[in-house]
């Protein structure tokens, strides 16, 4: 068998098949019992050569509707931002992305030192004392956070904004099933969560109370008021953001958050069909030894030299085993690389230059909506998202955009069943002027 | 600050400086103020760096200087399955039409995308045996957690309420038992014997009627194939539990033995190990799970299926756990695996095995003269050395494996698995060639002998790196987890 990938040779495979002591490659296999073993071939595609597998993939991928290609006004916890192109550049060097995870930090200060600059920038934009160096997504790292939540108060009952994304709140199910937690939904008023409701369900058996910042339908809650009902008890405050937005919103840290999570996919980490992106978790120092994944510090070598580790080790997996309170080992440490360089590139000054980028473009939308005669939903403060009513299924519509080459918005009723015909519109930094006209006169064509 | 650190990037910034390039502001701009709840307009700025785009990169490049990756060179680092990253994977996961699309597009317009998912589910389904396969979890450990899910929701669906315990192997990895308890299980313990392979009798003492699962790596973690796999599902299955395939170890097993074979029930694979989709420093991985046909109904959802010649997510799956990750997984890694296993195809995947298990076998005949093999008969794709000879002389497996730092290798893995004493485990895989594999045994041969006859410098390693060992105690004391100026 030649194969690029495969250096065997048959001089080397007679010479090391000597060295063992065995006759055959077969040999090696007799401790297979012979019930279980596999005969013949797996029946599947014969192998591609590189020219003819990428020819194929090539019009595999055609076969799909891309943002660059196409206009996009859907967001919905995924958007199409601006990524720097050094990104990828970074990304490319082969001595991050071929590597394990580090734990021989003398030839893995490269990744060490990088990830803990990682960690220092989601402190800075959440406002919080303390991130880790990732997590899968926002959607297990918003549950993730209630688990911390309910192992650190001994309670166990999640209390979740129904503002906050519907796939994060169908995983925060999943993962409390596990752990034997009961999941409560606040229900929302005028496209916020209904501080009232929240103060009849915030009680002593609640272990943490989860916001969205903005929420599902780009609103900006009310944090403040908020706060003071969810601490009144002792509950835990998990704020779920958008980091992207905390250029130019104050961060949760500043409102009292005890745990802030979120996905890091606005910060140079392409769409990807969803996955992978980068979740991210920040607390206040008390909760530090309590954090799941992995942390990285600062330490020194026995020169003195400053260097980097994984640390506080006693809380993971491989040493706890069924005492962890996370199970998480890899988390998503490469797209970690990809948002820390996107905000290095952004830096002080890009990161609010763009998040204000978003507000103004959603707000000139937003306008251009209304003028055309739309009733804008939740009309009132709101980032880079807005909810539009339209007459008709927004399925419909958006099949009908995409003939023009524009992928509309997200369909409301799929998940709120108030809210059919209901289209969550984003508005990224991205869209042009002259983008966000056509979407309004499209749309305003169609629903004539 | 040492002269000679690297410096942060913090410490390169610059006020004036920038290093973006943000779209043309092309609409009427309005007063911040105006446009947020008061208060919430941000007061303080984030402290990021600021600076030039070469800045970023010499950055970066000095950073990557420092990081030894697999193509920087050998990284025998047991059951990670360090094979060699095809740069196809990166080109075909970076095509627009992959990487560029959203996922709450309508289906009509990612056929593309469900195209391929479907077809890994199907290739993984002939890989693993298995009835079903979902792409959905994002990593090894989240596969375990999901599996153990669909057990658990298989039994209550039975109503079998009280089988509340998984069963473990004391040379399991970290995760298993976490995962277990982060699924409402309880664990349990099951001994190895002398031969490094499950105890029957063991196993037989622990099953019983509040036996959930019993979770194995087969080969194992000792790089040994569970010869009784047939005898050990038969136990377990006779008191009612099901068998959890860790499939960290797959890599031996290809075109030889599949888990669905074997008596397994639910299997997750770690195509960041296996199917080659690169471990980025730690991740993102992916950790598909394949499941029997009487766990089918309890998959996460949605599902990739078929419908005439439309690809759909399938929703309507009511006895579903439900959602273990938002959207349809590590999308991007799947892509990456799907293209390894079409550049491979049945003959070459056959030979991966081969060649991995040939490779692990030489390496584990020659340095059995110089290291103490605790299990002598052949091993799989990866086997363990014990380091106890060498801890009589006063160096440690640690000194060794820093030791190998010098000569410009990735130790193999050490400590682990726990039943044996200062524990080498070396997975060489496929993708190494013979010369390769004899640098690196010679090396080791070096340093077994530099042991007897120079210990220090063992003991002192490393001796060539950017920083020498690092004071972890203090790291941990005294926690430093972010820069401050």
């Amino acid at each position: 068998m030649k194969h690029r990938y495969l250096p065997m040779t048959e001089q080397d495979q007679k010479d090391m098949l000597e060295t063992i002591g065995v006759s055959s490659i077969d040999d090696l296999f007799s401790d297979i019992p012979e019930k279980v073993k596999f005969k013949g071939q797996y029946n599947i595609k014969p192998a591609k050569s590189e020219t003819g597998l990428m020819k194929e993939l090539f019009k595999l991928a055609k076969r799909n509707a891309d943002l660059k290609e196409n206009v996009s006004f859907l967001g919905a916890g995924v958007y199409d931002h601006y990524i720097p192109v050094i990104v990828d550049h970074v990304l490319s060097r082969s001595e991050f992305y071929t590597a394990y995870t580090p734990y021989q930090p003398e030839i893995s200060q490269g990744e060490l030192q990088a990830i803990f600059e990682f960690q220092t920038m989601i402190c800075e934009l959440t406002g919080m004392e303390v991130a880790n160096s990732s997590m899968y997504d926002g959607g297990t790292a918003l549950a993730e956070a209630a688990m911390l939540s309910a192992g650190h108060t001994k309670r166990k009952t999640i209390v979740v904004s129904s503002a906050v994304h519907p796939e994060y709140r169908d995983v925060l199910k999943t993962y409390a099933k596990g752990q034997y937690l009961d999941v409560v939904e606040v229900p929302v008023n005028n496209g916020i969560t209904d501080v009232e409701a929240l103060k009849k369900l915030v009680k002593r058996d609640v272990a943490a109370v989860i916001l969205q910042y903005p929420n599902f339908f780009g609103r900006i809650e009310p944090l403040k008021e908020l706060e003071e009902v969810i601490h009144e008890h002792k509950a835990l405050f998990v704020v779920s953001s958008n980091p992207l937005s905390l250029g130019v919103l104050t961060p949760p840290g500043k409102f009292g958050a005890d745990i802030v999570v979120g996905d890091a996919q606005p910060l140079g980490i392409p769409t990807a069909f969803g996955g992978p992106h980068c979740g991210y978790f920040a607390v206040t120092s008390k909760l530090m030894r309590k954090v799941p994944g992995r942390l990285v510090g600062q330490t020194t070598d026995e020169a003195g030299r400053r260097g980097f580790v994984l640390t506080l080790q006693a809380r993971e997996q491989h040493i706890r085993r069924d005492k962890a309170t996370s199970n998480i080992c890899s988390n998503q440490a490469l797209n970690a690389l990809a948002a820390a360089v996107a905000m290095t590139a952004l830096g002080k000054k890009g990161i609010r230059e763009i998040a204000a980028a978003n507000l103004q473009k959603a707000h000139y939308a937003k306008n251009a909506f209304k003028q055309a005669g739309f009733e804008v939903v939740y009309d009132g403060h709101s980032f880079n998202e807005f909810v539009i009513k339209l007459n008709r299924p927004v399925k419909e519509i958006n099949q009908k955009l995409l003939h023009k080459g524009i992928i509309g918005g997200y369909d409301l009723g799929r998940d709120y069943p108030d809210l059919v015909h209901h289209m969550l519109i984003a508005v990224t930094e991205q869209r042009t002027k002259e983008e966000i006209d056509t979407l309004v006169r499209e749309l305003g064509d169609m629903h004539a | 600050m040492h002269n000679q650190d690297q410096k942060l990037i913090f410490e390169l910034s610059t006020p004036g400086r920038i290093g973006y390039s943000l779209p043309e502001m092309d609409v009427p701009e309005t007063e911040l103020n105006g446009l947020l709840p008061e208060g919430y307009l941000r007061e303080e700025e984030p402290n990021l760096p600021e600076v030039s785009e070469l800045d970023i990169m010499r950055h970066y490049t000095a950073l990557s200087k420092r990081n030894h990756g697999l193509d920087s060179g050998f990284y025998p680092l047991g059951s990670c399955t360090m094979k060699y990253n095809p740069k196809i994977n990166e080109n075909v996961a970076r095509l627009n039409g992959f990487a560029h699309i959203h996922p709450l597009q309508d289906e009509s317009s990612v056929q593309g995308a469900l195209e391929l998912m479907y077809d890994l589910q199907q290739h993984l389904k002939e890989i693993t045996g298995m009835d079903e396969v979902t792409l959905q979890p994002a990593a090894g450990a989240h596969g375990e957690w999901t599996g153990l899910m669909l057990i658990r929701a298989y039994h209550e669906a039975n109503g079998d309420m009280e089988r509340t315990k998984v069963i473990i192997p004391d040379s399991a990895h970290g995760t298993n038992p976490a995962s277990a308890t982060v699924a409402g299980f309880e664990t349990i313990t099951v001994k190895s014997n002398d031969k490094g392979l499950v105890d029957l009798e063991d196993l037989r003492r622990v099953v019983g009627e509040d036996t959930a699962a019993l979770m194995l790596t087969n080969p194992n973690t000792l790089g040994l194939f569970e010869e009784h796999i047939v005898e050990i599902a038969e136990i377990v299955h006779a008191a009612g539990g099901k068998v959890y395939y860790d499939g960290a170890n797959l890599n031996a097993v290809l075109s030889k033995a599949r888990p669905g074979d074997m008596g397994f029930d639910v299997v997750h694979l770690n195509l960041h190990k296996t199917f080659t989709g690169p471990h980025g420093g730690g991740g993102p991985g992916s950790g598909p799970v394949g499941v029997k046909a009487d766990l089918i109904p309890f998959l996460p959802k949605p599902l990739v299926t078929k419908q005439g010649e439309q690809y759909v997510l399938d929703y309507d799956r009511p006895q579903s756990i439900g959602r273990v990750k938002p959207f349809y997984g590590n999308f991007g890694i799947n892509v990456r695996a799907y293209t390894y296993i079409r550049s491979m195809g049945p003959d070459g995947l056959k030979a991966v095995t081969e060649y991995a298990v040939l490779n692990a076998n030489y390496m584990m005949r020659r340095l059995a003269d110089y290291y103490d093999l605790p299990f002598d008969r052949h091993c799989k794709h990866e086997f363990v050395l014990s380091g106890r000879r060498q801890k009589k002389l006063g160096v440690r497996t640690l000194d060794i494996a820093k030791r190998l730092l010098d000569f410009g290798y990735h130790p193999p893995t050490i400590y682990f698995p726990l039943n044996v004493e200062e524990c080498i485990m070396i997975e060489p895989t496929e993708t190494e060639s013979k010369e390769t594999l004899d640098s690196f045994i010679e090396a080791m041969i070096q340093i077994a002998k530099e042991a007897e006859e120079n210990p220090e410098i063992v003991q002192e390693a490393p001796h060539t790196t950017v920083v020498g060992r690092l004071d972890e105690t203090t790291a941990a004391r005294k926690p430093i987890l972010r820069y401050q100026a």
